[in-house]
């Protein structure tokens, strides 16, 4: 019987713990700096904003651990002795392990702006993270004004939450229009509009050039890079994106880069050493992925994967299509496959808004095979396993855009719209294609 | 915007307050003349009892219920006790003492309120609804705009289990208390909708009718609420509209529109076994009584139970009538939407409720049982219990406490489907339906589950819907009434109800979609 560590409560270590208990009789630790619980870091936002308390964000029970006999354990590694297969921890035990897996997650990114380190400067990703907000912006009394630096989807979360609390919120964002490096321009701007019309003061083009303290070395505003305004404000979250959390691991002898360098194993270059989650950067990408995935399901496949490895049934990480979603404000966005922000020369583009501006979707396809390549659906649900078969059976374009009422994944008694869409692609591209009828045959045919 | 709704929190406290200080004022006065009436119209023999009114009651006057109501219900049952030891039965009283005091007190009341009826119900009735809407509408602009909207439910003291929300129960609890248990307490509630009873039925205004109305009333504007909050959902707004109408029409005019011509009080939407008295002999001997439509009524009631709500929940899942059609669940999902958060979530809650709610489904079929083999044998007890013991024992544990009581008073402590998840009879019977013979289920779309938990969190029936949507896996769960709001909170868009072929619909997965397809194939063919 081996004893497995790993090191972080995530969704990727705990996924790999439960995976490894289903399958063995492995002794199993896991080890967490943040909380004595797994909880689900996405669902931050909603403590602070109210709608759940932290127990609701624990997707087990607490005697779930025991029962499964998956022992936690409260503490800060602080080095990991691969000879003796030993780590160190911060408090000053030691734990010996006989495989490790690394499932320490991310930080917030902090590009060496002065003042970054002040008080009242913060991410957004912990625990921790959540308890000082709550300390430094309870209410828009104790906190007049906020400014969010990084137009991403932790930005834009803090917005909708500090928006929540009544606090007015300066949103700094580098590029041209939000998310753009990710987005097409038509869904990008629609967010702008959706940000700006929350009452979010959007300041586009702009960068942070520092942040100015106190006496009592507390943030007090920063200034803008570009126009040198000062903008004087209570709280400062820092939301230029995340990088792997391995500061702990730069001493060992385990190869990292950005993160944990891991094969298509998960494997790192010492043995009996795996790396799951965000802190693992591939040595090749996999597809279009990117070689850091710092996305919850991929962490969870990851987990499920180096479960096997570590079961005796070694396994390559082997990703399926590409899909994600996230919420702005009040639109749902999902994507299936990809819609990169710039049109590759291959591909054609299809584009519909619905006329209140919070509905649209965006179709990449290959303009001379028709291939479809992917979908980007903002406040219109649709069905993963739709696409996933779509992508796997390489369908064309015509083909969704035939059976849109199978993807639909509205709830019941929604305006469909979708005739509207297939209209305006005939129109665009004279063709005639006939919308089907949704056929609940189709819709739950295995493959 | 916040002003109208300061205002409109003022005015509905108002009414409310003045709603329940009327329990304590009024004047009550028998005359030689009603005691008379009332001993003629009830046929009582015991000369005890109407001495004992002659010398503590009549030509007296009482200036508060509680006062006039120990004296009656003290004089009957020092009467019953003295028939009982002397073996006399047809002189013992066998009414409910605050059920005879009730209606002696519906009589003998006069004063201000009785005469101003009307302005009394525009006082409370009035103000409470007025300044209800005032602090309802205004969310249309201060909420923002349509979409989700859960924020500071969780820091709130009249949701979270604050002291608002003590206090609600408390005042909840205390009025199923009078109004099952002392009706006599609140005659002059009754007073004040006696003008709208007349005008439907005829009649003046019982506990049951001012329950009633309150009862539409309450749904009514916590419906307007529900259309603001769910303005962007569509299912919700139909869903809405529908317990409304149901309620309203099915479990409100109609019966008191059928008592007006002279047919039994009916609800033709409230099935057996939630509707427990529906084989009492007393029920049945009516409805025989009433001729061809009786039998009509009696018939569609047998029907309704053993083919139109299986046949529907094969279709549709039990959705179709707890959170379409049933009062219970109309009330729930209108009153009750505030507290939907507060259900149990955790694994012990749902091994307990399995054992009481199939518990009371059982009690209600052996009640049922007996009820009808008295009915058609004569006899008046099966082996050596009595029929009545074992209806009185239903009706006051069940119908009484847990329905009403709990049910709806524990709200804002346990959330607002505790009687259905854990009592209603009908809904274990339609609940065995829907996990072994229906096309309904929660469709987990793929992999996009984040865990975040707000589906469970918000589902009133303390369902653990993060646990299967993580996993990939389809929610089919006895208990779900299929509200819908799992899939409305979720931010993620994961969570769709659906009706589809019964094939596939339980689908348990080890690893998700979007991870290597030989793998998943590798682990779900284990």
């Amino acid at each position: 019987m081996a004893h497995i560590v790993i090191i972080g409560n995530g969704i990727s270590g705990v996924t790999a713990a439960r995976h490894i208990r289903k399958n063995s009789e492995n002794r199993i630790t896991v080890i967490s700096a943040e909380t004595k619980h797994f909880f689900s870091r996405t669902a931050l936002m909603y403590i602070y904003m109210g709608h759940m308390k932290y127990e609701h964000t624990k997707p087990y029970e607490d005697w779930f651990w025991k029962k499964n006999k998956i022992e936690l354990k409260q503490g800060f590694v602080n080095s990991i002795e691969t000879n003796s297969k030993t780590l160190h921890f911060a408090e000053g035990d030691t734990l010996q392990y006989d495989k490790l897996i690394i499932a320490t997650g991310s930080k917030p990114n902090k590009f060496g702006w002065p003042g970054q380190d002040l008080e009242c400067v913060q991410g957004l990703y912990s625990k921790q993270d959540l308890d000082s907000l709550e300390v430094y912006a309870p209410n828009n009394k104790a906190c007049k004004h906020a400014v969010i630096v990084g137009g991403g989807l932790i930005g834009i979360e803090l917005a909708e939450m500090l928006h929540s609390r009544h606090i007015p919120v300066t949103f700094l964002v580098r590029e041209s229009s939000f998310w753009n490096g990710v987005l097409p321009k038509e869904e990008s701007e629609m967010i702008n509009k959706e940000i700006i019309s929350n009452g979010i003061d959007l300041r586009l083009y702009s960068n942070l050039k520092e942040i100015i303290s106190d006496e009592n070395g507390k943030a007090k505003s920063i200034i803008i890079q570009e126009t040198g305004e000062e903008i004087p404000c209570d709280i400062i979250g820092l939301t230029a994106g995340v990088s792997p959390n391995i500061d702990f691991i730069k001493d060992s002898d385990i190869e990292t880069n950005r993160g944990v360098k891991v094969n298509r194993f998960l494997e790192t270059n010492i043995s009996d050493i795996y790396a799951i989650g965000d802190c693992a950067e591939q040595h090749e990408t996999i597809g279009y992925r990117r070689p850091i995935e710092a996305v919850w399901y991929t962490g969870r496949m990851m987990g499920e994967t180096v479960a096997q490895t570590i079961c005796g049934n070694r396994r390559a990480y082997n990703p399926g299509h590409w899909f994600n979603s996230a919420k702005f404000f009040d639109i749902e966005y999902q994507t299936y496959g990809w819609v990169w922000a710039q049109t590759k020369d291959n591909e054609a583009r299809f584009y519909w808004e619905h006329e209140s501006g919070k509905k649209c979707i965006h179709i990449n396809y290959d303009k001379n095979t028709r291939e479809f390549i992917g979908i980007n659906t903002f406040g219109i649900r649709m069905r993963h396993e739709f696409f996933d078969k779509v992508l796997t059976k390489k369908q064309s374009v015509e083909y969704v855009l035939e059976h849109l009422a199978d993807a639909n994944f509205d709830p019941e008694f929604y305006k469909l719209h979708e005739k509207e869409i297939v209209e305006k692609f005939n129109t665009e591209n004279d063709t005639n294609i006939q919308l089907k009828k949704r056929n609940w045959k189709r819709i739950f045919q295995p493959n | 915007m916040k002003q109208i709704q300061n205002t409109g929190l003022a005015l509905f406290l108002v009414g409310l307050t003045l709603f329940t200080s009327l329990i304590f004022f009024g004047k009550y006065e028998v005359s030689l003349e009603l005691l008379e009436e009332i001993v003629n119209n009830k046929g009582i023999k015991s000369e005890l009892f109407i001495n004992d009114i002659k010398a503590n009651v009549v030509g007296k006057e009482f200036t508060n219920p509680f006062s006039f109501s120990s004296k009656i219900t003290s004089a009957i049952e020092t009467a019953n006790e003295t028939h009982k030891q002397n073996s006399e039965w047809d002189k013992v009283i066998w009414d409910k003492p605050h059920s005879f005091t009730y209606q002696i007190a519906k009589k003998a009341g006069s004063g201000f309120i009785k005469e101003n009826k009307w302005l009394y119900w525009w006082l409370t009735f009035g103000l409470g609804i007025l300044g209800a809407l005032m602090y309802i509408i205004p969310n249309v602009v201060i909420k923002g705009p349509p979409g989700i909207k859960n924020n500071g439910i969780w820091l709130n003291a009249s949701t979270n289990r604050g002291w608002i929300g003590w206090f609600a129960f408390m005042f909840l609890v205390g009025f199923y208390l009078l109004l099952y248990f002392r009706p006599d307490y609140i005659v002059n509630w009754t007073y004040i909708v006696d003008p709208i009873s007349e005008s439907l039925s005829g009649n003046l205004a019982s506990q049951w009718f001012l329950y009633g109305f309150l009862y539409c009333t309450v749904m009514s504007v916590m419906a307007v609420r529900m259309y603001i909050k769910y303005r962007h959902n569509k299912y919700q707004i139909l869903r809405t509209t529908s317990v409304l109408f149901f309620q309203i029409v099915f479990a409100f005019l109609i019966p008191e529109i059928l008592v007006r011509f002279e047919k039994p009080w009916y609800d033709f939407k409230n099935a057996f076994p939630l509707d427990y008295d529906f084989f009492f002999s007393w029920n049945i001997d009516q409805l025989i009584a009433s001729g061809g439509f009786g039998l009509f009524i009696l018939v569609w009631g047998i029907v309704l139970t053993l083919v139109i709500v299986p046949v529907m929940v094969y279709f549709f899942g039990k959705r179709w009538y707890c959170s379409w059609v049933c009062g219970c669940g109309g009330l729930a999902e209108t009153l009750g939407d505030p507290y939907r958060q507060l259900s149990d979530k955790s694994l012990k809650a749902w091994k307990f409720e399995r054992w009481i709610v199939h518990g009371v489904l059982v009690f209600a079929l052996v009640m049922t049982g007996f009820t009808l083999y008295s009915y058609f044998t004569g006899s008046e007890a099966v082996l050596v219990i009595k029929t009545q013991t074992i209806q009185d024992i239903y009706g006051f544990l069940i119908g009484s406490i847990f329905a009403g009581v709990i049910g709806t008073g524990f709200y804002p402590i346990f959330g607002n489907r505790v009687w259905c998840r854990f009592g209603c009879p009908l809904a274990a019977y339609l609940g065995i339906i829907q996990r072994f013979k229906s096309r309904f289920r929660i469709t987990t779309n793929g992999g996009q589950c984040i865990s975040c938990g707000n589906c469970s969190t918000y589902c009133e029936q303390g369902i653990d819907v993060r646990a299967y949507a993580q996993k990939g896996e389809n929610i089919v769960r006895a208990s779900c009434v299929g509200c819908g709001i799992c899939s409305a909170v979720c931010p993620r868009g994961v969570l769709k109800l659906e009706n589809g072929p019964e094939k596939g619909r339980i689908n348990p997965t080890d690893i998700l979609l979007g991870n290597d397809v030989d793998l998943m194939d590798l682990l779900n063919q284990k």
